[in-house]
């Protein structure tokens, strides 16, 4: 156990995770790649087409796995921030910020294939809906987020900064949800129509699984790609950097 | 205890003397209520339908006003690093910088809404609603703010940047502050809302002055 | 899955624009986000030999 333990510290130093990071990347690139092709098979070929929808309702192959995946990297990104203010590891305040951009990002796929799926479907391209809404005011929490971060120019201050705002923002997702969730009910309609057969909500289900393996690769590896960047903006100055083969070349 | 008074009390004073802040911000609250039927049109009914969502709307904007000064000039003169280092646990100096907050931005806010309201013909019992919610939602609103004031103290843009995280933040109390009246009117009753908004407020109440004192400690490391 | 031909395809039954619209750009995010994330990387490398190559430099190593 304590063994274990002093492995996981000795990830936890930007020098050592920095090469860890490197040789974990192509990995997750080609997990992206694989469950994404899959994901786009069943998306475009193995689903039917919708009894009600057509063939329009193929965009929550994308819309609900960048929707799952916005709320879940700013709970990754919050447990980080904790973990961050709680051991005051270098490590977790960069990859609390190395996920924002990508969680931000997430949402506004998911506000955009949200837009260009209510269009056909309800007949606008925007429904003040609790789902959309809420959606929303996440993607803000992340501009908030980001901002904050990009303001401060001492990056221990920053990392704390954010991570106090993460943690505000966490307890707060539920309760913006439940508010808005009260303020409308109406979000009915699409979704359940498109869960009325039970044969075909199996294809749908397991492509939307499939395509959300594929964005959580993809946001991996993408987190990883910038948490290195990072590691070198912050440790310009010390010798293990200096010592980088990818440096001295 | 009388640690949090002597602090309200300064507070206080601090803002008698300097009265154009307080002042500038109620007027604010005045003129951007009063824009609104200029921009929509003067029809009564349309105008005593949006009234709790514009008031509500201008009282969060009024108090963001506001909200930037609550520790910057105690941070320019060095008074915050002295309370940080008194003996007095932080949380409840900073509680009471809160509740001085609330008493010179929030309660002036409270007492001006029935009037107001009576520019959008709202009913007596209407602006009571009114008066009640923002009763439980303006200091929500200093506690809230409080924490991102706290985060963005000395920050460069701090002002802006201080309303795109603390904004996101004041949904809930918007939806439910507004939603009370709104329901009041529509003859729902304003109960479930009104309970809420104090659940709310308790927890806000219990958490804010709690993350706003780690946040001045971050600002002030 | 029939499609019976390319154009019907692309068309997705009448709900070609919305489809698309939605893919392509949900591919062009996916597409540009790790070219961002490499051009940063590949910045403060650069900067980071520069610094080393003047560090050698300022030693008289070269």
């Amino acid at each position: 156990m304590s063994n274990r333990l002093i492995n996981w510290f000795k990830f936890a130093s930007p020098q050592s995770f920095y090469p860890l990071a490197g040789r974990m990347i192509p990995w997750f690139w080609a997990l992206a790649a694989v469950f994404g092709i899959a994901g786009l098979w069943i998306s475009f070929f193995v689903a039917p087409t919708d009894a009600v929808q057509g063939e329009g309702y193929r965009i929550i192959f994308i819309h609900v796995p960048s929707s799952w995946m916005s709320m879940f990297i700013y709970l990754v990104m919050a447990a980080w921030a904790a973990l961050g203010l709680a051991l005051n590891t270098r490590l977790s305040g960069m990859m609390a910020q190395a996920l924002a951009p990508t969680g931000a990002l997430m949402a506004f796929i998911s506000l955009w294939t949200g837009a260009f799926w209510g269009k056909p479907m309800w007949g606008t391209w925007w429904v003040w809906d609790a789902r959309l809404t809420s959606e929303l005011i996440l993607f803000f929490l992340y501009i908030g987020f980001i901002a904050l971060q990009a303001a401060i120019d001492d990056p221990r201050r920053a990392d704390k900064a954010g991570a106090i705002l993460a943690l505000v923002g966490v307890v707060n997702v539920p309760i913006i949800y439940f508010s808005v969730k009260w303020w409308n009910t109406l979000h009915q309609g699409a979704s359940v129509s498109i869960a009325k057969s039970p044969s075909m909500a199996q294809t749908m289900l397991w492509g939307m699984l499939i395509m959300a393996l594929a964005f959580w690769m993809y946001s991996i590896a993408v987190a990883l790609m910038r948490v290195r960047a990072i590691i070198l903006e912050r440790e310009t100055h010390t010798e293990w950097v200096k010592e980088l083969s990818e440096v001295k070349q | 205890m009388s640690a949090i008074l002597a602090i309200v009390r300064r507070d206080l004073l601090l803002a008698m003397r300097r009265k154009s802040e307080v002042l500038t911000a109620l007027f604010f609250f005045i003129i951007v209520v009063s824009l609104f039927p200029l921009g929509i049109g003067p029809e009564p009914l349309l105008l005593k339908k949006i009234a709790p969502g514009i008031l509500w709307v201008a009282a969060l904007l009024s108090t963001m006003l506001s909200l930037n000064r609550l520790f910057a000039t105690d941070h320019a003169d060095g008074t915050l690093e002295q309370l940080v280092l008194s003996p007095t646990p932080l949380g409840l100096l900073v509680a009471g910088k809160i509740a001085a907050h609330w008493l010179t931005s929030g309660l002036p806010l409270v007492l001006l809404a029935p009037v107001l309201g009576i520019q959008f013909d709202l009913d007596t019992s209407a602006l009571g609603i009114l008066v009640l919610a923002l009763l439980l939602g303006t200091p929500l609103l200093s506690l809230i703010g409080a924490i991102g004031a706290a985060l963005t103290l000395g920050v460069r843009g701090g002002g802006v940047l201080l309303s795109l995280l603390v904004l996101p933040l004041y949904i809930p109390a918007l939806i439910f502050g507004a939603g009370a009246v709104e329901a009041h009117i529509s003859g729902l009753g304003a109960t479930g809302h009104l309970s809420l908004l104090a659940a709310l407020l308790a927890l806000a109440a219990f958490f804010a002055p709690w993350a706003t004192t780690a946040a001045l400690r971050v600002a002030l490391e | 899955m029939s499609w019976n031909s390319p154009a019907e395809f692309f068309a997705m039954g009448g709900y070609g624009l919305y489809v698309w619209g939605s893919f392509i750009v949900c591919g062009a995010i996916m597409v540009m986000e790790p070219m961002l994330a490499k051009k940063r990387q590949k910045d403060i490398l650069r900067a980071l030999r520069r610094e080393r190559i003047a560090d050698e430099i300022e030693k008289g190593t070269l």
